[in-house]
């Protein structure tokens, strides 16, 4: 039974005590945001480990990864829009090219900022860092596989991004699932196509899979919470086995998901792809709903991509 | 207080350095011959003096820190750890040909002895905070030194550092501005003042000095009044001047990056050897 859902923002303050208690070596430095982000929990049972930097996301990357040098496993949050877009440089040259160590959270990605608005909705994080090498990519969709990829990461060196929303979330996965970095997740098969999707997208995923079984279209869906390396062997086996692609991301499809999955299938299986995500627009303020409804990206939006790529199938033109 | 006998070995080691550094440069042709010749005299002291490393065991857990956040001086930084015997100074001649272990920028990835990668201003003077908060936190008592450049101090990430550093009263952590007045577009002063930047560290809430940053003895005092702070990081702002100690780069208006012949090698190589000589004299 899948338990009740927990908002992100309690996990990340739970996960990182047990972590913390567990491994001497945890540090964990935030830039202002320890009473937005849930940290201020881990702040209060140990006030010593939870270096609040003030507003100066760069100076906190740059530092929380050289720390490493010293022993320290240092997570580092600010919101995603920040982490990607004022430290892009910080991450590329004191963790992923001194080959340090770096855990880095960025909250609040692309519509999940939603009254925050335009300024703070990154649309692009993910495709800032995609272009960066030694660095791995996440985005959990769910409170159990968050907590996995906390841990994880902790037990893994090296420089780690992990996207999240701090809002409340459905649940998806039980408690024992078993994960693996670098390894899509098929959440349920099908055989007409596949949705690969990510994060809150997962859910528009699968609710836009059922309206689909309605109309006799057999759907897998894919929940591809590492976005770099991307599954590349999942993907080959999901573009033979059912023909035609749609990606589902919270992120500008200029340079996401989508980008990462086509790159795969156009070197390796050519067939139909269909994107879904924000393209060419910055974000603005609204509920997430209302965003995911308003750039396309809500369920109704994955069933017409869906039937525009059925019809490419073969190479007919939809 | 260094005695006369140590001014004068770390004043070898200085000229010993810039010989060094102008040969590689020349080996390459071209290089950042100023701002690495501009800081020879606080590499003398820190590697000929002050700083616990050890050449034979270079990742040594408790090991100074060395952070050179003006990554570009690499070549002189190379220069020291070759004379200290971290690699062969043959290395030196391979400096940035394809597959060398010294690439212009500073890169701990490659370069026995080199602890942190930089090479983007701004960046190195965070990685030293980094380096000094973990040394506490893990409990150890080694101290992490750092040069910035001055035209690096354009950068905000070099104020956002130093805002950090003094609140979270990193001790064990000194660092050098080298102010040599000069960055790759002309005067610092033209490009962008930094006016007195003692007092600015000072109100940052560092404990900040002022040395000649030509004279081994100042420096090494400034070293060791800011190893006697507790509660405060320490910044020593060298007064230098760019290409100092290299007649040729003197004479240049700019000297950031020069062309450098072996004719010029030869000519410099052979005043820094009468200076040596006449340095050894003075020690017989």
């Amino acid at each position: 039974m899948v338990q009740e859902s927990v908002s992100f923002k309690e996990i990340i303050g739970d996960a990182l005590i047990d972590l913390a208690r567990e491994d001497s070596r945890v540090l964990v430095f935030d830039a202002d945001l320890v009473n937005a982000s849930g940290l201020r929990k881990f702040a209060e049972k140990y006030p010593d480990r939870l270096i609040d930097c003030g507003i100066q996301e760069a100076n906190m990357v740059g530092m929380a990864a050289a720390a490493s040098e010293a022993g320290v496993i240092p997570f580092a949050h600010t919101f995603a829009a920040f982490a990607a877009r004022k430290c892009v440089d910080q991450i590329f040259l004191a963790a992923c090219y001194s080959k340090l160590d770096l855990k880095l959270i960025g909250s609040d990605p692309g519509v999940t900022a939603a009254t925050n608005g335009g300024s703070h909705q990154g649309m692009e994080d993910m495709g800032i860092l995609m272009g960066l090498n030694n660095i791995t990519l996440l985005e959990p969709s769910d409170g159990i596989l968050f907590r996995w990829m906390l841990r994880e990461v902790k037990n893994t060196p090296g420089v780690f991004y992990i996207r999240t929303n701090r809002k409340e979330e459905r649940k998806l996965y039980e408690g024992d699932t078993t994960f693996q970095l670098g390894k899509g997740n098929v959440l349920q098969d099908g055989r007409d196509v596949t949705i690969i999707a990510s994060g809150i997208e997962v859910y528009e995923a699968l609710d836009a899979a059922k309206l689909l079984e309605e109309k006799g279209i057999s759907v897998r869906v894919v929940d591809m919470f590492c976005w770099r390396p991307v599954d590349k062997e999942l993907v080959i086996r999901c573009a033979k086995e059912t023909g035609a692609i749609v990606t589902a991301e919270n992120h500008a499809t200029s340079t996401g998901l989508g980008s990462a999955v086509a790159n795969v299938v156009v070197n390796n299986c050519p067939v139909p792809m269909e994107f879904i995500g924000v393209t060419e627009r910055f974000g603005e303020v609204g509920s997430i709903a209302f965003l995911q409804k308003k750039f396309n990206m809500d369920a109704q939006s994955i069933v017409k991509k869906v039937e525009i790529v059925i019809g490419r199938k073969g190479g007919r033109q939809a | 207080m260094l005695s006369k006998d140590e001014i004068l070995r770390l004043n070898l080691f200085s000229a010993e350095i810039r010989k060094a550094t102008i040969h590689a440069l020349s080996t390459a042709g071209s290089g950042h011959i100023g701002g690495a010749m501009s800081m020879v005299e606080t590499l003398a002291v820190l590697y000929g003096k002050v700083m616990n490393v050890d050449p034979q065991n270079p990742h040594r857990k408790d090991r100074d820190r060395f952070v050179l956040s003006k990554g570009h001086s690499g070549p002189s930084l190379y220069a020291a750890l070759a004379l200290r015997g971290f690699f062969p100074l043959k290395e030196l001649e391979t400096l940035n040909q394809g597959d060398t272990i010294l690439p212009s920028h500073a890169d701990r990835n490659k370069t026995p002895g080199v602890d942190f990668s930089t090479g983007s201003l701004g960046q190195g003077i965070s990685m030293a905070a980094g380096s000094a908060l973990g040394a506490r936190y893990m409990g150890n008592s080694y101290y992490t030194y750092c040069i910035l450049g001055d035209g690096e101090c354009d950068e905000g990430q070099v104020w956002e550092a130093a805002l950090f550093c003094a609140q979270h009263k990193l001790d064990h952590l000194i660092a050098f501005v080298d102010y040599n007045q000069q960055q790759l577009d002309g005067s610092v002063e033209e490009v962008c003042h930094l006016g007195d930047l003692r007092l600015k560290f000072e109100q940052f809430g560092w404990y900040a000095q002022e040395v000649d940053g030509h004279e081994v003895s100042q420096i090494y005092e400034g070293i060791r009044k800011a190893q006697g702070q507790t509660g405060r990081p320490s910044m020593i702002i060298l007064r230098t001047q760019k290409g100092w100690g290299c007649e040729y780069a003197l004479a240049q208006p700019i000297c950031h990056h020069l062309p450098i012949s072996k004719e010029i090698e030869q000519q410099e190589i052979e005043r820094l050897d009468r200076e040596i000589e006449e340095m050894k004299r003075g020690m017989a």
